[in-house]
């Protein structure tokens, strides 16, 4: 086991409301090069779980472990440590990177707060590596992210992740503000990472299909409590909690025989 | 409740519904800052929706879907609109401001992705659904009325004691309802919906489909739902339009564009989408990225990504004309004898 989230709970303050309890008790664990998908609806508390795997937030109970690593009171080499080996890759590829640094500077910068390589010649080195693998082209290092695509700019921060080597990945909605095809792109590249780099993904969506086709082990959450884990055959074939069944029965599928079926069975379990 | 609609039998014609807007040669040009220079974003795109048919537009961002949807309202002062749109037998391209005014809300209606922005946050929900009547001179007590009857009808429960409450009191979903019943309460014939699920949970995009589903059947009301999600267009539309860099490549009934999509375009998209019914290995992944308005490729739009491209296709822009009972972009499907060579 590499993190374990062992009961956490989290408030936030909802002043002058009493402070609201968006995360109950939630446990979890994380295996070295696995996949894991974090699930639910809107505001279930996938984004919350994952900054705190990120030490971002603070849980005010329970105990985040990583690899022999007291997250939530880690300092020094031990915080250092973590810091490079869990990194993050988000939602919004425009938001997220910085229009004022070159994409060299982008994605070196990980390599000079960690100082993982001495000279510059290395680090450039290293970048090219890395945009190569993540299939950007490395004389576009020296160009700014302006005039890039939504899905340049992923790739651009996947590779910001990926290039200190880290052993998890925690993607919040890494997709989702991607068109069809250049989401295909992505989802490829992050199955792709997982397995030549012995990666542990952790994969948050609300899009259950590419949950389904990215993660082999899957956390489904509602209000802040985990009601149901387990495999991919598990959730997907055998969904046991009627929470899980809902959220399954209700994604669109391309295909208009199977599509329409699936909504007229599920209208008429809901009127019955 | 709803019945499942079989395939349709692809010996026999379906048969046509009389048109109700029918949009022809539209281009949409933005002006490019405040040089007078402008850009061409829709170009050129023909089309027609029958009464009371549910007709999806798809396509990555940026192709020009929801310009094309504003231009039939003329929702952009700044647009300049060229070609016919035809609406039960009026161009609306030449109506005046104040006669295409009257006609939003009556005729044509639009909902959009994000309700909240399209909520005034200070005025109770019945004021709001009631505003577009009383704009159109009808009395405060027979325009409650109304609001009352459209809420009750989306299924917003308590209703009559909602009436007087504000956006903030309801869930996403429920400000989804309360944005359709304003679009809803001056019975347009044509509801324009411009990605308005994208915003929300799989569990209320799907009750918000079943509601348009169901008002779209009782009242016959057409129309035209603008997505990237081909699961949404699979579930809801009878008729599927996919649009790539501002022109309309693909036309055709659903089951057949998604049992044999002709466009490489549609097939790459069909392929792309991951399916919680199904396993994969790959996904399939269509190179590259749609091209920015400013930068669109000569001959065929979508040649740099298509795998089956060859020698016509970097000169020629393929027009979009009959093939089957569907309508094709694409020097493939034009009838021209074309030795494909690949590339
Ligand atoms: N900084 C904050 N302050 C107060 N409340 C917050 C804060 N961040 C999140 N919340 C609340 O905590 C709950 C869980 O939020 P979270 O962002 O974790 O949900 P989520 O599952 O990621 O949802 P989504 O799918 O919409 O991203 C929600 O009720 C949200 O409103
Ligand atoms: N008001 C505007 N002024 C100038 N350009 C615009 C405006 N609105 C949209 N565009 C440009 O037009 C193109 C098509 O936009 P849009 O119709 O919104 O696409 P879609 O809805 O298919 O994502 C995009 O490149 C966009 O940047
Ligand atoms: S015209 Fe040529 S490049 Fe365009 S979609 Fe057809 S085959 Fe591909
Ligand atoms: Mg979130
Ligand atoms: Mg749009």
């Amino acid at each position: 086991m590499l993190m374990s989230i062992d009961s956490i709970s989290k408030s936030y303050n909802a002043f002058p409301n009493p402070p609201a309890k968006v995360l109950h008790d939630v446990t979890l664990n994380i295996d070295a090069g696995e996949a894991i998908g974090l699930v639910g609806e809107s505001g279930s508390g996938k984004s919350t779980i994952a900054k705190c795997m990120l030490a971002l937030i603070k849980p005010e109970d329970g105990a985040i472990t990583y690899d022999g690593i007291d997250v939530i009171h880690a300092k020094g080499e031990e915080l250092r440590r973590f810091r490079r080996e869990v990194q993050m890759v988000f939602q919004d590829p425009y938001g997220s990177l910085n229009p004022r640094m070159t994409v060299e500077e982008l994605i070196g910068e990980g390599l000079l707060i960690h100082k993982l390589e001495p000279t510059a010649a290395a680090r450039r080195k290293r970048v090219a590596e890395i945009m190569d693998m993540v299939g950007l082209n490395p004389n576009d290092m020296d160009r700014y992210t302006r005039s890039f695509s939504g899905g340049q700019r992923q790739r651009i921060a996947i590779a910001r992740a990926l290039v200190i080597r880290p052993r998890i990945l925690v993607c919040d909605e890494p997709v989702a503000a991607l068109d069809v095809s250049v989401q295909a792109q992505v989802i490829n590249l992050l199955q792709d990472m997982q397995k030549k780099l012995n990666l542990a993904i952790v994969f948050v969506a609300h899009d259950l299909a590419v949950v389904r086709h990215l993660c082999e082990k899957i956390v489904v959450l509602h209000k802040g409590k985990v009601v149901e884990q387990g495999s991919r055959d598990e959730i997907f074939g055998n969904p046991r909690m009627p929470y899980t069944q809902s959220l399954l029965a209700a994604v669109p599928v391309p295909d208009p025989v199977a599509g329409r079926a699936r909504r007229a069975a599920r209208r008429l379990e809901t009127a019955n | 409740m709803r019945t499942v609609h079989p395939m349709p039998d692809q010996s026999t014609v379906t048969p046509l519904r009389p048109p109700l807007v029918t949009v022809d040669k539209l281009t949409v040009d933005m002006p490019l800052g405040r040089s007078g220079a402008s850009v061409r974003i829709v170009d050129g795109v023909d089309f027609s929706i029958g009464v009371g048919e549910r007709v999806a537009l798809v396509g990555e961002s940026g192709s020009g879907k929801s310009l094309t949807a504003r231009a039939l309202m003329r929702l952009d002062r700044l647009a300049r609109l060229s070609g016919r749109v035809d609406f039960d037998g009026t161009d609306l391209l030449k109506l005046s401001d104040r006669d295409m005014g009257r006609l939003r809300g009556s005729s044509i209606a639009m909902v959009f992705q994000d309700p909240m922005s399209f909520l005034d946050p200070l005025m109770t929900i019945g004021d709001q659904v009631a505003e577009t009547l009383r704009i159109r001179g009808i009395g405060k007590a027979e325009a409650r009325k109304r609001a009352l009857a459209v809420l009750d009808e989306l299924g917003v429960d308590r209703a009559a004691q909602r009436l007087d409450a504000y956006p903030h009191e309801f869930s996403g979903g429920m400000r989804q309802r309360v944005v359709l019943a304003m679009a809803l309460v001056g019975e347009p014939r044509l509801l324009i919906a411009d990605e308005p699920t994208t915003a929300l949970d799989v569990r209320v995009q799907d009750q918000v489909l079943d509601l348009l589903d169901d008002v779209s059947t009782r009242r016959g009301l057409a129309v035209l739902f603008i997505t990237h999600d081909l699961g949404v267009v699979a579930g809801f539309a009878e008729r599927v339009m996919v649009m790539y860099s501002g022109r309309i490549v693909e036309d055709g009934e659903v089951a057949s564009v998604f049992a044999k999509p002709s466009h490489p375009y549609t097939q790459g998209l069909i392929k792309a989408v991951p399916r919680i019914d199904q396993d994969l290995n790959t996904l399939y992944a269509i190179p590259g990225a749609p091209p920015p308005p400013l930068a669109r490729p000569g001959g065929c739009p979508f040649h740099p990504r298509c795998d089956q491209r060859f020698e016509r296709c970097d000169k020629d822009l393929p027009m979009l004309l009959p093939v089957g009972l569907s309508r094709v972009a694409c020097h493939l499907h034009d009838g021209h004898q074309h030795d494909r060579k690949g590339a």
